[in-house]
């Protein structure tokens, strides 16, 4: 790689300071704030909460990331629509579903069985947009030019947003919680509120049962052959465009149960609810190592972490004003920081070439 | 033979140049009278020898043929995500020019443009708006950011403005004010102010934290309401900002929750802040720490997703509890009529009040000619919008200073008791 | 069994068609689109969008070459027709049976069931959409049954019917001055045209592609054979000249609004053809495009604003240089990191780096400098020898120069050596430095020409609306000018102009297609890749590329070849 630009010493300079100014800045900011006492001074029950928060809102952005890294493994594309996926499930199970199960009090008397409800109907909305987006939007164009299904797929997004916008409206749609998933609970003596615990459980169920059904079963066996090599898979029996049909579903199936844990956690939903969470969990799954599902889990909870902590760490120490309205900046400049200097991700594996 | 093309190429940016300038000669002394006087006034002031009255005005008159309508305009938001706000003050002057049915003769009729709630957009209206010669005035724009640019070029082309609902400081400072716009909506300052005021004297509290999210209304009456603050002698402990399509609000609160704040003010909108209102209750350090918003959450969507969290908290806006018989009786049933609900958003009286306003000046200043073509001078129309005095709308009395904030600007707070927003403040 | 076969294509296409003709309906475009009347009284575009999906279904619901009899044709029309109608009717139905069906479907509402229904009762007006509907599939299916020669005249006299309907609002501002009152309330309606202008356009149009079919194209090609070289060099002249003189005085034409949209859509293909160097030239997908023109626009505010955030005072003039090296000199810089991603992986790092610009510029931490949420106001207006730039007239020339000046230097470029190493860049990156292009220097001159250029649109774009807000600089734009290079033609020169054209002049000019601008640019990006991905109006390299196999030799290979010498 080193040897592939000439002017390599130059950038390879202009890269290095790029990275160390960032260092630097990141390092005194942190000791600033932890030692010198610049703006508030948070007790460690304090930086408790921010690490929660993260880990809960990192859950989220793993489960979403699981979508783009299995897709990229299979393909080699950005599934840039996928974000849509995770709002057409949230926001169709709300309007449909629990806003009448709520109004009836149901929710609230059988909480359990409404949100399997909730979660089924989501689950089933994002597959069904996910499929259909495949069928037409990405299978046509399989042996194009890598450009071209990264267009459609942008094209998709906004295709899917303002359909939703158009059938639902533009306006917020509130997400009931029932009663029983208000307040806390006491767990190692340490207090939960009961959306982020139960946002967690189902994470980790959902990674888990997700791995053993990739390495255990023989679907699973057939999309990591079809991952690794497609014509080999056709040869061998194996189904090309089903085993990507279902991993597109499968994907699409864990931004369903995105879906439903975020209304629980934020208690809203709206038609432009998945562009900004697409963006970032696919800025998790590339920093975990795309293709990789262990990678994403990780990457999505590391991103959660630093959204979180980032800003009254490391920002306020440097004296920054508004400093949680840059918490979009620290994870763009993670994202670009990881794709110069490890493009593999924290714990993928080295790409050939042609894949990176 | 691409040499040829090259030059013919570089020959046209030559003659492009010279056309430019060319014109400019031509439409160099209309270029500068644009700013004192109007660019369109050469359609208007075809004298009309046959009606018998003749245009003295400075910037040219309107001349409305018999038969013909009274041509006004609106520019307000009536689409994208702020369409409620626009399409409730659209009602609210097309009530008013039902109610009016016509000026001497001449029945009344609304262009109505869409200012997008952006400067492109008020940029677009208003050019549109100025491109047609017919028009006397115009009721616009939503949105302050669309405001701006309107107001320069619908000043500069000899038209006049009174906006139902800009409130940014910026469009009546006397540096950057436009010789031809008014609003009847209220100066951020003084609801900045009032809420500063209330939490001070009404409620007691002496640290303030406030967060705005970049949106040039919301950080504008964040700032106002900061500055007050301190100047009564409080203290603002966090002056922070966020996203306005945020999610994670926790950190944020968090942070917030550590400078130890008695008070906080959002002043932002439905999604971020309902957000705001729900992660409230789930931070420990806020618990008992007051929360205020403004008019931008006063709406019932706002309560629909706050159920049992924005109990009890605050909200600043224009008073509405109009006391006047008018407005309950003549004003709202029309108004359902119209839109099939109830008042969606707080600008409709203050767009009822704007149209009125240009209604009554041109019933002052048209000149009727024997044939009953009306002249309608822009001076004096100017003139006569900037010296309404005493005029009793439904928003108050209405008067205008010299530059163009005719507001009578009542704000009131109130407080969100058993999922209902009710007036607490000030005391009747 | 072949019949069944066939007619199961039917079905489909008119269930696919029904399907469609629900979701447009149920989402809103129908009754939002019914505000414009195409022809006054007769049809709006609410009702052309719903009934052309029938028509659609029939037309294609047989082929011709599959031996179907006139009748099958008819039928297998017919069927397709009347499935259209089903889902909608079923929604007109659910509408009776689940009356809260609004609360959750904001736009299934009353106005809507009465363009379904006719404004009849849900029975009759069932009946109504299934008869209409069944009706349009047969006039689809039988269309085709037509000779050609009789087909294209019909389709071209509809074609220009709905087009002239469609933008009857933009003739009309055009025609107003000039047209005494009388004649233009007998040709225009409220919002459409009169049924007897449609009439009329419609024998015009159908006569005129006849005539031009049956005549006028052979005579004209003949006449073009048959003239002599340098006679044709000379009406080849000739015609450059009267396009250029036309452009020249468009805005007389068009007056001050149109002239303003035209402003718009000049700056948007300013931007376009910046992006269609990175892009179409280089094959660097650029997602942050709008950064450059967000650093255009605050240099050139900041450098002329006379406000309190004012840096130096200068005017337009001085200014512009400014803000084109800022915006190429930041190209470079965001180039830099990105030198080694490709494809996908540079698309979203880009689309970081534009939402940290955007962030930046709104946040709190440099609002001491560029203003932050409120902006920058007063910015210079462009003043040439005592003459102020200030109504849209002037800014159209000022951005139609900048324009040639992009296309100028553009189509410079792509025929000079730079643009043969950026096409081999796009090809294959490996290939291409194996044959000792260096990478460097040549996706660094991309992305610097790409980012002046958009600085340019910026700073024009700050001083034409004398104010800026950091809200105009967001993704869409980003998505607005990659749409349009696309939709246009990738690396494609006049493709750039249809696609602005087409996505930015027409949604400016429609309003009501504002609502659904983005969904249906998403749409276009979809269709336009999947059925023609060359774009409207493509460029020949690129042509060729994707129709390699129908095209064998083309003369002017060697054209190209010898100016690369």
């Amino acid at each position: 790689m080193s040897q592939r630009f000439k002017e390599i010493d130059f950038i390879g300079v202009f890269l290095w300071v790029f990275r160390a100014v960032i260092i630097v800045l990141v390092i005194y900011g942190t000791v600033a704030k932890l030692f010198l006492g610049v703006g508030n001074t948070y007790t460690v029950e304090i930086w408790v909460d921010f690490l929660i928060s993260g880990l809960s809102q990192g859950s989220l952005y793993a489960l979403i990331a699981l979508g783009y890294t299995m897709v990229y493994g299979i393909l080699f594309m950005i599934n840039f629509a996928h974000g849509e996926f995770f709002m057409s499930g949230a926001i169709t199970s709300t309007v449909l579903v629990a806003a009448y199960l709520s109004a009836s009090g149901f929710m609230d008397s059988q909480p359990v069985i409404s949100l399997l409800v909730i979660t089924a109907v989501a689950i089933t909305t994002s597959i069904s947009v996910a499929l259909l987006t495949e069928r037409i939007a990405y299978r046509p164009l399989r042996r194009a030019p890598r450009l071209v299904p990264l267009i459609t797929a942008i094209g998709a997004s906004f295709f899917w947003q303002y359909f939703f916008r158009g059938l639902f409206g533009s306006a917020l749609i509130p997400f009931p919680v029932p009663e029983a998933l208000q307040g806390r609970w006491t767990i190692l003596g340490l207090e939960f509120l009961r959306t982020r615990v139960v946002v967690m459980a189902t994470t980790i169920i959902a990674l888990v049962s997700l791995y053993l059904f990739i390495q255990r079963t023989k679907t699973g066996k057939a999309i990591r052959a079809v991952a690794e090599d497609k014509d080999v898979a056709a040869l061998m029996g194996i189904n090309v465009d089903r085993t990507v049909s279902i991993t597109f579903a499968i994907g699409a199936a864990m931004a369903g149960v995105a879906g439903v844990l975020w209304g629980l956690v934020f208690r809203q939903v709206h038609f432009y609810m998945g562009f900004v969470p697409g963006i970032k969990a696919f800025t998790a799954a590339v920093f975990g190592g795309i293709g990789s599902i262990p990678g994403a889990a990780l990457g999505g909870l590391l991103l959660g972490v630093i959204e979180a902590v980032g800003p009254p760490l490391f920002l306020e120490g440097l004296g920054i004003a508004g400093a949680h309205q840059l918490k979009d900046v620290i994870a763009f400049t993670m994202l670009v920081l990881v794709l110069i200097f490890r493009p593999q991700g924290l714990i993928g594996e080295k790409l050939a070439e042609k894949k990176a | 033979m691409k040499r040829a093309t090259l030059l013919v190429l570089l020959s046209l940016l030559l003659a492009l140049f010279l056309v430019a300038c060319g014109g400019s000669e031509g439409s160099e002394s209309a270029a500068t009278e644009a700013n004192e006087s109007a660019s369109t006034s050469e359609t208007a002031v075809e004298a009309p020898a046959d009606a018998g009255a003749t245009c003295t005005d400075a910037i040219g008159c309107v001349e409305v043929a018999p038969g013909d309508p009274i041509m006004l305009a609106s520019s307000l938001v009536v689409s994208g995500p702020n369409t409620e706000l626009g399409l409730d003050s659209q009602y609210g002057v097309e009530i008013a020019i039902d109610l009016r049915g016509e000026i001497m003769g001449h029945a009344i009729e609304l262009q109505p443009e869409d200012d997008g709630c952006s400067a492109e957009g008020g940029q677009t209206s208003a050019q549109k708006i100025v491109s047609n010669p017919q028009i006397v005035a115009i009721i616009g724009t939503s949105c302050s950011g669309a405001g701006v640019p309107a107001a320069k070029i619908i000043s500069d082309a000899g038209f006049a403005m009174v906006s139902p609902s800009n409130t940014s400081p910026s469009l009546t400072d006397p540096a950057l004010h436009e010789a031809g716009y008014l609003r009847t909506a209220h100066n951020d300052k003084i609801q900045g102010a009032a809420m500063a005021e209330f939490a001070y004297n009404e409620l007691g509290v002496r640290k303030a934290a406030v967060i705005h999210d970049g949106d040039p209304y919301t950080e504008g009456l964040a700032t106002v309401f900061s500055d007050s603050f301190k100047a009564l002698g409080g203290e603002i402990v966090a002056f922070e900002a966020e996203a306005a399509d945020a999610t994670n609000v926790e950190p944020l609160l968090t942070s917030i929750a550590a400078s130890g704040p008695e008070f906080i003010y959002f002043p932002v909108f439905i999604p971020l802040g309902s957000l705001l209102t729900n992660s409230a209750a789930n931070i420990e350090g806020l618990k008992g720490v007051v929360l205020a918003g403004a008019d931008g959450i006063q709406s019932p969507s706002f309560l629909e997703n706050t159920v049992g969290t924005s109990e009890g908290m605050y909200a600043s806006g224009p008073d509405l509890s109009f006391s006047n018989a008018f407005y309950t009786d003549t004003f709202l049933p029309a108004y359902m009529e119209k839109a099939g609900t109830e008042p969606t958003a707080p600008f409709h009286a203050h767009a009822f009040d704007a149209t009125n306003m240009v209604l009554d000046a041109i019933e002052k200043v048209a000149q009727q000619g024997a044939d009953g073509t009306l002249l309608i001078g822009r001076q004096a129309l100017r003139d006569a919008l900037f010296a309404t005095s005493g005029m009793e709308g439904i928003t108050g009395t209405i008067t205008c200073d010299e530059y163009g904030d005719c507001a009578d600007p009542q704000i009131s707070v109130s407080q969100v008791q058993s999922g209902e927003f009710v007036r607490i403040w000030p005391e009747k | 069994m072949a019949q069944t076969a066939n007619f199961s294509k039917a079905v489909r296409l008119g269930l696919i068609a029904g399907i469609v003709a629900l979701s447009v309906s149920a989402i809103g475009m129908v009754q939002t689109f019914d505000v414009r009347d195409i022809i006054t009284g007769v049809l709006t575009l609410g009702q052309l969008l719903l009934f052309s999906t029938a028509l659609i279904a029939g037309y294609f619901s047989w082929q011709k070459g599959e031996g179907v009899a006139p009748v099958g044709a008819i039928l297998r029309g017919l069927v397709a027709g009347l499935l259209t109608a089903v889902p909608p009717i079923a929604l007109i139905f659910l509408t009776i049976i689940w009356p809260g069906i609004r609360n959750s479907f904001v736009n299934v509402s009353a106005d809507l069931i009465e363009i379904l229904t006719f404004g009849q009762t849900p029975v009759v007006g069932s009946l109504m959409l299934l008869v209409v509907m069944g009706v349009l599939g047969v006039i689809g299916a039988a269309f085709d049954l037509l000779p050609k020669r009789i087909q294209k005249p019909l389709f071209s006299g509809l074609l220009w019917t709905l087009v002239i309907g469609l933008l009857s609002e933009i003739l009309l501002l055009i025609l107003r001055p000039y047209t005494p009152r009388a004649v233009l309330n007998f040709l225009f309606g409220a919002k459409g045209i009169t049924p007897i202008t449609a009439v009329i356009i419609f024998i015009l149009a159908v006569g005129i592609s006849a005539w031009w079919d049956a005549q006028g194209k052979q005579a004209m090609q003949q006449r073009r054979a048959e003239m002599a070289p340098a006679k044709a060099k000379q009406l080849r002249r000739l015609n450059i000249g009267l396009g250029v003189a036309f452009v020249l005085i468009l805005p007389v034409i068009m007056g001050t609004y149109l002239t303003e949209v035209a402003d718009i859509v000049g700056t948007f293909i300013l931007m376009g053809l910046g992006l269609n160097i990175v892009v179409g030239f280089a094959g660097l997908l650029d997602l942050g495009y709008v950064a450059f023109f967000a650093i255009g626009a605050y240099v050139m505010g900041l450098l002329t604003t006379q406000g309190d955030l004012g840096v130096g005072g200068l005017s337009f003039w001085a200014a512009l240089p400014f803000s084109v090296l800022a915006a190429t000199l930041a190209g470079i810089i965001l180039g830099v990191p990105v030198l080694r991603m490709r494809g996908d992986y540079l698309a979203i790092v880009t689309l970081g780096f534009g939402e940290i610009i955007r962030v930046l510029v709104v946040s709190d931490l440099l609002k001491p400098y560029i203003g932050g949420a409120q902006g920058i106001l007063q910015i210079g207006k462009p003043e040439a020898m005592g003459f102020v730039f200030v109504q849209p007239e002037h800014y159209y020339y000022l951005i139609l120069a900048g324009c040639l000046l992009a296309v100028f230097v553009s189509w410079r470029f792509r025929d000079a050596r730079i643009g043969r190493r950026w096409m081999a860049l796009r090809e294959d990156e490996d290939v291409a430095e194996a044959m000792g292009i260096r990478l460097v220097s040549t996706k660094l001159m991309a992305f610097a020409t790409g980012a002046a250029f958009s600085g340019l649109a910026g700073a024009i774009f700050a001083s034409r609306l004398s104010s800026i807000f950091p809200h105009s600089f967001n993704l869409l734009i980003s998505i607005n000018v990659l749409s349009l290079i696309i939709v246009g033609g990738l690396g494609s020169l006049p493709g750039v102009v249809v696609g602005a054209l087409v996505l930015v002049g027409l949604p400016e000019l429609l309003r009501e297609f504002a609502e659904y601008r983005m969904l249906l640019y998403g749409a276009l990006l979809i269709v336009t890749m999947l059925l023609r991905p060359e774009g409207l109006w493509p460029s020949p390299i690129r042509r060729r590329e994707l129709h390699a196999a129908d095209i064998d030799h083309r003369p002017d290979d060697s054209e190209d070849a010898k100016s690369m010498a």
